[in-house]
């Protein structure tokens, strides 16, 4: 392994300019001539817009245009989009109100786009806004998850039920004779509480058009700049393609939030037509709060069955997912497709079955965040494995132990064929991490100091990678998931890589450099990384669900590869030799079984002047292109243990340990890696503990900001214990799975087993903050004194 | 934020006559409440007097046995004062755990006490400590001077100008911090000079700041955590809200109570 090659922490290349202040975020794009918009947003969770008054806000100074639902269906800008069919369990599709960018005749959240002023000022547009009159009709506002489902108030008169959809999958009749067969059922009810993303940076848009050459320009906070393109271009009708370029410039987070098509970026390019100016939006945090697709918001019930011998035999779920008031561009994929197929988890279950209802609201929508129903499946599984191997007494890591699955390849009864792994290798070492052995006496020793403490476990699997574009197709998605990627070698041997992922704080600069650099035998230096442009990468589908490693870096992988193929055919001529003789590697083509060799950098050279072989027998030229489509999901899959100490005189919760174990088969940059790890872990941390979005019955956010939503901070994190295991990803060549969301999968039943061990019964929900922890533990101190 | 004229006086004197002369002006004394709120569009004022500038109102100094702050000191300089830390190590330390750096190093000790946050740290080591609120007009001991939330005794056109902290025997404060925003969910600060002793509670009263009367009692007999044991503060007129209800609010008072009269005896 070389100093910067596969497997080496190099430090992030692009830190220097991150933390020198010298990012270029959307923000910090500035197009001459510049105007402001500024959205007027409802107030209220469900009312009908009986008329917009902007006479008097039209005449305001610096005042270039107010728009509304109407002038985007004049000029036929069509609605947002929900980019993957759900089909209802009798086969009928599912039921989808429309998703204007702009409200027509009624807003179904607080937050909702009534209009947008576009002013000379950020200031003026928001002085004007005060001065719209909109004439209201209040209505009564459907929040509540569970009771959303025939309620009398209804969101979209498509879904008058505000049921989207009513799915199921996995095998029905073989779970209810498992669950006849039963020697024991354990049954949990489960609230995965609702979350806002919270990116550092918030969303902005800059939309220009050049009128000279009929071209729209979009700035903007994407993850995915070219599914923007196409969704805006195809889908919404802003311009044709080749009219219309998207730029991602640097992103300040994202996880997840930032793949959708909002209403602001669309309104924003098509609004720079209307005025004749560039328009700038950038999203103050409150918008943030009340407008970024929100995650999670699941209500289940789910059983395990287990036979005599402590073997699971059967799993069935309920769960009842709240998509808020509008269907987001990947909402309905989050509590069917990328849910449900993984509640197998790591264990060896041969009959599961599950029923998913999604429910309109008048709450914003919600769509996927870091993890996407990987999160919420995990929960339920981990959390009914802990509580069964506590009704069944025994030993939770042994149960597991017990339940895994040890062969593979292995089909689950939830689509999934799971290819490699070995999580009792995992949960052995996360074992040794945590000290296990020792968890007695330091149970012991807190009580001696009237604490309660407690172990959780978290054995996680997750599927990353997404995806194979045939399967998803099948399964309802849009679009197919394979990544492009364009290797331009220049004349001197350096290298531009143009990538279809899309970097929003994952280190992609340095890490798909190393690969090139490596696989290329040049210095990293002389590799830079390309994306977020659709004027310079050709097509791409971005960065989500972990997949710009097994899938991104894959399509590098078959690009570089050609360009070292064609590197051998002009190294053939040079070096006066057959090209089956010519190898590759350290950098140099060479004649076999000769010293005679040519370093990467002539052989580019030479591509380039073409002087020595016929340009009708070669192209001259060093550049190649690949697209690649993973052949299967991978599946990461690791332990998380997790200790605590809980203080019964203020419910306080301390996380004294956590050892994390995980299995992302090859590793390119040990650093980088566990630093997604680490993020991860306090973000699922901050679900178990901290983080829950919270509207009021009538449908106002009251965690709106920093000050009531609690955000993970430092001091609410213990030193992480990373370890890792390794088996190789066999559906990709460079056998890597994928490591974003995995601590955020991982960590929130990892936490809520730890405090639940520590209080003695299952009583508490996320967030278990210092309140609702010391409730329990009255709880606990009742129970504990009637036995 | 609404447009507004910025001032920039070089004495409490000059900000007390713009004070008078200017409609709907505020003072800024740190703006960590204010700003905020503007850029809301929830306030408005045509017009910041900001006291960054009077030197006069800065400054803190030993006089025998009390110790005079300057309004615009900010809870950084409280907190690292060798005076303060030696005559009233207890009010260093809680003007160390205000906020976090930006705030203490903005944020006043008149800012906050004008304020009168019912979350805020200050008020409660006011009461607690017996200090006395001077203006650029009176002087008004800390029991008149809070009246309930975010109020105060303050008249128009009336500027802190310092708060005189009497030195006392022992003094501690514990805080539960609100998880989401730091501010005090419950904050006690408690002080012993002589045989008096006083017990004041912040971020727990529907009025803002009081006084725990019958904790004061239990401590007289002795000045120690175990004389507060079995006392429970009654949840009637207790703030309640998503982060704590009355209930849990009141049982930490109790707790809160105990964990400061322990640093007030150095345990």
């Amino acid at each position: 392994m070389s100093a910067t090659g596969i497997g080496a922490s190099v430090r992030r290349k692009e830190d220097h300019r991150f933390i020198t202040g010298q990012g270029r975020y959307t923000d910090d794009i500035n197009r001459p001539g510049q105007a402001h918009a500024y959205f007027l947003r409802s107030p209220h969770a469900h009312a009908t817009i009986n008329a917009i008054d902007i006479t008097a806000a039209a005449a305001m100074p610096g005042v270039l245009g107010i728009f509304t639902g109407d002038d985007l269906t004049a000029d036929k800008v069509g609605g947002l989009i929900c980019g993957w069919m759900i089909h209802n369990k009798d086969g009928s599709p599912m039921r989808a109100g429309p998703h204007p960018a702009l409200a027509q005749g009624k807003v179904r959240y607080v937050g909702d786009h009534v209009c947008v002023i576009v002013a000379e000022t950020l200031a003026q547009a928001r002085d004007a806004s005060e001065a719209i009159v909109v004439d209201y009709g209040v209505l009564p506002a459907v929040v509540d998850t569970a009771s959303a489902a025939g309620a009398k108030t209804v969101v979209h008169a498509e879904a008058p039920d505000n049921t989207v959809f009513n799915w199921h999958l996995g095998n029905k009749d073989e779970t209810e004779a498992a669950f006849r067969a039963a020697k024991h059922v354990t049954k949990l009810d489960i609230v995965n509480n609702r979350l806002v993303p919270n990116p550092m940076e918030p969303r902005a848009a800059v939309g220009d058009y050049d009128d000279g050459d009929g071209i729209f320009t979009l700035y903007t906070t994407s993850q995915n700049p070219h599914v923007a393109r196409l969704v805006l271009s195809a889908f919404i009708g802003i311009a044709p393609e080749n009219k219309l370029r998207v730029v991602a410039p640097d992103v300040g987070g994202g996880f997840g939030s930032k793949i959708f098509i909002y209403a602001e970026e669309t309104v924003c390019v098509w609004a720079a037509k209307k005025v004749g100016r560039p328009v700038k939006w950038n999203s103050d945090r409150t918008e943030a709060f009340l407008s970024d697709a929100h995650g999670r918001d699941h209500v289940t019930h789910a059983e395990l069955a287990t036979d005599a011998d402590g073997r699971i035999t059967g799993l069935r779920v309920k769960t009842t997912a709240n998509l808020g008031a509008y269907l987001s561009t990947f909402s309905s994929s989050v509590p069917t497709y990328l849910y449900a197929p993984l509640l197998s988890g790591s264990y060896n279950i041969p009959a599961i079955y599950a029923e998913v209802d999604a429910v309109y609201t008048n709450t914003a929508p919600v769509d996927a965040y870091r993890g996407a129903g990987r999160p919420e499946a995990t929960f339920v599984v981990e959390r009914l494995i802990e509580v069964a191997a506590r009704e069944l007494g025994r030993d939770p890591a042994k149960f597991r132990m017990q339940n895994y699955i040890k062969s593979f390849p292995h089909q689950t009864p939830v689509i999934m064929m799971y290819d490699a792994g070995n999580y009792g290798a995992s949960l052995k070492k996360a074992l040794e991490i945590i000290d296990y052995k020792g968890i007695g006496k330091r149970k012991r020793d807190s009580a001696r100091h009237g604490k309660m403490r407690g172990i959780g476990f978290s054995s996680y699997i997750e599927a990353c990678g997404i995806a194979p574009s045939a399967a998803v197709g099948s399964l309802g998605a849009g679009v197919g998931l394979w990544e492009s990627a364009e290797v331009r070698v220049n004349p001197v041997g350096t290298v531009e890589v143009l990538t279809g992922s899309h970097s929003h704080g994952q280190g992609h600069e340095t890490t798909f450099a190393q690969l090139v650099s490596d696989k290329l035998g040049i210095p990293i230096e002389n590799v830079s990384i390309i994306h977020g442009d659709t004027d310079k990468v050709q097509m791409g589908m971005g960065t989500y669900g972990s997949r710009s490693g097994a899938v991104g870096m894959s399509a590098i992988f078959k690009a570089v590869d050609k360009v070292i193929a064609k590197g051998k055919k002009v190294a053939a001529y040079v070096l006066e030799a057959d090209e089956a003789d010519i190898d590759f590697a350290d950098g140099h083509f060479s004649v076999k079984g000769t010293d005679r060799k040519l370093d990467f950098g002539s052989c580019a050279l030479q591509a380039y002047i073409a002087h020595k072989f016929n340009g009708q027998d070669l192209e001259p030229g060093l550049k190649e292109g690949a697209f690649y489509d993973p052949t299967n999901f991978t599946f990461p899959a690791g332990v998380h243990i997790c200790e605590v100490e809980i203080d019964p005189q203020t419910g306080v919760t301390r996380i004294e340990r956590w050892a994390a174990v995980d299995d992302f088969g090859n590793v390119i940059n040990p650093m980088i890696v566990e630093g997604q790890v680490h993020g991860g872990i306090a973000q699922g941390v901050g679900q178990a503990l901290l983080e829950g979005a919270k509207y009021n019955s009538d449908g106002q956010l009251v965690t709106a900001s920093f000050m009531d939503y609690c955000m993970p901070r430092a001091d609410d994190l213990p030193s992480f214990q990373v370890g890792m295991t390794v088996t190789e990803c066999p559906s990709n060549p460079l056998g890597i799975k994928g490591c974003g969301e995995a601590g955020a999968i991982a960590a929130p039943p990892a936490v809520i087993n730890a405090i639940t061990d520590a209080l003695g019964h299952e009583d508490i929900a996320m967030p278990a903050t210092p309140q609702a922890v010391w409730r329990a533990v009255q709880k606990s101190i009742t129970r504990m004194a009637a036995e | 934020m609404y447009a507004f004229t910025y001032h920039r006086p070089g004495s409490a004197r000059q900000a007390a006559g713009l004070l008078a002369r200017k409609e709907d002006a505020k003072i800024l004394a740190g703006g960590h409440t204010l700003l905020p709120t503007m850029k809301q569009r929830l306030a408005a004022p045509t017009a910041l007097i900001d006291l960054g500038a009077c030197g006069d109102l800065k400054g803190i100094v030993r006089k025998g046995r009390v110790v005079v702050i300057g309004a615009m000191s900010t809870h950084a300089e409280v907190a690292e004062s060798a005076i303060v830390q030696e005559a009233i190590p207890g009010l260093a330390y809680l003007a160390s755990h205000i906020g976090d750096p930006h705030v203490r190093h903005r944020g006043t000790i008149g800012g906050s006490v004008a304020n009168n946050d019912p979350a805020a740290d200050y008020p409660a080591a006011c009461l607690a400590l017996g200090a006395t609120i001077v203006t650029n007009q009176r002087k008004l001991v800390a029991d008149d001077f809070f009246t309930g939330l975010y109020e105060t005794a303050l008249e128009e056109g009336e500027i802190i100008t310092k708060v005189v902290f009497p030195v006392v025997s022992r003094a501690g404060y514990a805080k539960f911090r609100n998880p989401a925003s730091r501010y005090a969910l419950v904050g006690v600060f408690v002080a012993k000079r002589g045989s008096d002793i006083r017990v004041a509670v912040i971020g727990a009263g529907e009025g803002g700041v009081f006084r725990w009367l019958e904790a004061e009692t239990a401590l007289k007999a002795r000045f120690a955590p175990k004389s507060l044991e079995g006392l429970k503060h009654p949840a009637t007129g207790i703030n309640a809200d998503m982060h704590a209800d009355a209930e849990y609010r009141a049982h930490l008072i109790g707790v809160m109570t105990k964990q400061a009269v322990a640093q007030a005896v150095g345990r």
